[in-house]
């Protein structure tokens, strides 16, 4: 029992490390927000609050642009369900990672699961096992980072006014880059990542929000999913 | 005060869809077949996933950011780094910008 805790302890000091790099421009980018909230008239425990419930970066953004009295709650949350509607397949590939543990267990660590530690995590069970624990570390990791920068950025102004000039924009899209190739499995990806990107850029540009994600994703995993004809292939440890 | 009810109804709800979306995903998937095309669909879920994440973003970027999108991944796959990877797309993209491209 004491070596379970300690393997717990170590998984979760092990996620939180490795979020740390992308938590710094999380962090950053919750400066904007916080800005942006206390001109919109959030106050900061209302923004708190929202950090810790929501915990989802694009849809806060919408959330404090649509902030407008009376506050329209009807389209508010039609648009986070939009936004959020990657977590519904982010949710279920974490199936795996998840395996054996009690409905509890999930219905506590579900919530701290953003774009970047999902990403980590991912990437990292790809290679070697790794516990939810990890998980939950890189949750607490960008949590923290989020809050901090919001909280920063609402009562002192952002710590970068402009965080496009430092490329601090492309650093979601370079650390997702740099991930991306722990999840190739070799050449029977190619037909599925060419028609998940594919999508990806045609519903991006025709339909709004973040539908392009779920699009890809799940036009990429369905071509693989069509695509398998030989019995005893695919069935490889995932 | 029937406005701060309001403000705290709105964020409740945001946080409520939220994370429903979470847990369902994960409650769902558990409950489907794990075996077959649906195996070889979730087995590819993961990759194509965050592969949509980044194409969108990486083309809006412009030809600096494409440069810096292939500098970073031709990075990680030579050292593994992330960090180190994450830092080159970075200074690229910065560089570029810097010098107005």
């Amino acid at each position: 029992m004491g070596n379970r805790h300690l393997q717990q302890h170590l998984d979760l000091r092990a996620g939180f490390t490795a979020s740390l790099v992308v938590a710094a421009s999380v962090g950053a980018y919750g400066s904007v927000l916080g800005l942006l909230a206390a001109q919109k008239g959030l106050t900061w425990y209302q923004l708190l609050v929202m950090n810790l419930s929501v915990f989802a970066g694009s849809a806060q953004f919408v959330i404090v642009d649509m902030w407008l009295p009376p506050l329209p709650i009807v389209e508010i949350t039609l648009a986070v369900l939009v936004i959020n509607m990657r977590y519904l397949l982010i949710g279920a590939s974490l199936s795996p990672l998840f395996q054996g543990t009690s409905l509890r267990h999930r219905f506590l660590f579900m919530h701290l699961v953003a774009d970047e530690n999902w990403a980590i995590t991912m990437a990292r069970f790809h290679k070697q096992r790794v516990s939810t624990w990890f998980l939950l570390g890189g949750g607490l990791c960008v949590q923290l980072a989020w809050c901090s920068g919001t909280m920063l950025g609402h009562r002192l102004g952002a710590v970068i006014t402009n965080p496009e000039r430092y490329g601090l924009d492309f650093s979601f899209v370079a650390v997702f880059t740099a991930l991306v190739f722990s999840f190739w499995r070799g050449r029977r990806d190619l037909l599925p990542w060419l028609i998940a990107a594919m999508f990806a850029l045609a519903s991006e540009a025709l339909l709004p929000g973040k539908w392009y994600i779920v699009c890809g994703g799940v036009a990429g995993a369905l071509a693989a999913a069509v695509r398998e004809t030989e019995p005893g292939r695919g069935h490889g440890n995932g | 005060m029937a406005d701060t009810l309001l403000v705290w109804l709105v964020i409740g709800a945001a946080a409520l869809v939220t994370y429903g979306l979470r847990i369902s995903g994960l409650l769902l998937a558990g409950r489907l077949p794990k075996s077959g095309r649906f195996k070889t669909f979730m087995d590819a879920l993961p990759g194509t996933i965050l592969l949509s994440l980044i194409i969108p973003a990486a083309v809006a970027a412009g030809p600096i950011g494409w440069l810096a999108t292939l500098a970073t991944g031709l990075c990680s796959c030579k050292t593994g780094n992330v960090f180190l990877s994450m830092v080159v797309g970075v200074a690229i993209v910065a560089l570029g910008r810097w010098w107005g491209i």
